[in-house]
């Protein structure tokens, strides 16, 4: 019935939090709240420990999976950082999980063997961030031809591009 | 001369070039091939549907099959992964052949002035009429059309000797100078930095 829940699925964010704290007991989770939004940030380190965790708490719906390049915000020490949010479909609760990455190492674990919902999201991350899911079953670019050498979303990339979408033959009237 | 054979033939007779008369079935008989990839397909829809009746101009059906069209209508913008497509279904109608941009993004990219999205299909393209209009109204579209058929009436052949006569690009250059500005200029280079120096 949708409005049962089972005995082990807390309702509200401190429930949640306490229970995440047993559950994971040696990560530093730093928790904060933004207009309603409760965020919580997890080492990369320790990702899929992280996201089981938070699935098995009761967050069993993906969202959404992209990631922010903190270029030029100002005060970040890190530059670019991943977030999943999450849902649990019984209570309405929700999470924005957030890891952060660095260059030159960008390769995570994929949360494909979390949510399979991951799927195309990481290949879209990738496809305009170039952050890479180690594990992921079908790697490759996502909306770009798959010759692209760029990663368009990144602050250092340019609007209009640097000339690939004028590097085509072109064809005049009287050869075709 | 003219007209007492004329005064003498009748009425059912005419008196006129092939080239002429190949070119009157050709303008009034133009097959649209509809290339919509974006919102003006929704307008060409409508440009077709019974209110702004596109088989008037006799473009009485839209193949979606490029070898029996003789008119591509490319209606949207046309991103760069979309373009070798674009190229190959054109290279496969048959001659003679014409082509539409319609559109501001067709026609010069529109507002999208992006990484993906081709300035202008003229810069690969041999085009004809060029529509501007975000979307252009069915009314423009036909304009266009009418503006195809007077273009194909006064300078059609029956061999379409016309076609090979255009053998340089007509649009953009590929890389036009603003093009290439911009882009340096985006990326930090400055062109006062580089002197010429032809002896060192």
């Amino acid at each position: 019935m949708a409005n049962e829940t089972t005995d082990t699925t807390p309702i509200g964010i401190d429930p949640v939090k306490t229970r995440l704290g047993e559950m994971l007991p040696d990560i530093n989770l730093e928790w904060s709240e933004f207009r309603n939004q409760t965020r919580v940030i997890f080492p990369a380190s320790d990702l899929i420990n992280c996201l089981n965790a938070f699935k098995n708490v009761g967050f069993d719906q993906l969202t959404d999976l992209t990631a922010v390049d903190l270029l030029e915000y100002g005060n970040a020490n890190d530059r670019f950082e991943v977030v999943y949010c999450l849902l649990n479909v019984d209570s309405g609760l929700r999470l924005i999980a957030k890891t952060y990455l660095n260059e030159p190492d960008l390769t995570i674990p994929s949360a494909t063997s979390v949510w399979f919902g991951a799927d195309w999201p990481e290949r879209e991350v990738y496809d305009m961030y170039g952050i890479i899911f180690a594990g992921h079953p079908n790697f490759k670019r996502l909306l770009l031809p798959e010759d692209f050498q760029s990663f368009p979303l990144r602050k250092d990339y340019p609007v209009k591009g640097r000339g690939e979408r004028h590097n085509f033959p072109v064809i005049t009237r009287a050869e075709s | 001369m003219a007209t007492q054979i004329d005064k003498q033939l009748g009425d059912n007779i005419f008196l006129t070039t092939l080239d002429a008369a190949a070119s009157w079935g050709r303008a009034n008989s133009l097959w649209p091939m509809p290339f919509a990839t974006a919102c003006c397909g929704i307008e060409l829809m409508s440009t077709a549907a019974s209110k702004h009746d596109l088989s008037r101009f006799g473009s009485e059906v839209m193949r979606f099959s490029p070898r029996q069209c003789d008119l591509m209508i490319v209606a949207g913008r046309v991103v760069m992964k979309m373009l070798p497509v674009l190229q190959r279904i054109w290279l496969q109608m048959p001659e003679p052949k014409w082509c539409i941009s319609m559109g501001a993004c067709a026609c010069t990219g529109g507002v999208f002035d992006t990484y993906a999205v081709v300035q202008g299909i003229d810069r690969f393209m041999p085009v004809d009429v060029y529509v501007p209009g975000c979307p252009p109204r069915p009314e423009q579209l036909i304009r266009s059309i009418i503006d195809l058929q007077e273009k194909i009436q006064s300078g059609g052949t029956v061999n379409a000797r016309e076609f090979k006569l255009r053998i340089l690009p007509e649009g953009p250059a590929r890389f036009d100078e603003d093009e290439l500005i911009r882009i340096r200029e985006r990326n930090g280079f400055k062109l006062e930095d580089q002197k010429y120096d032809p002896v060192h």
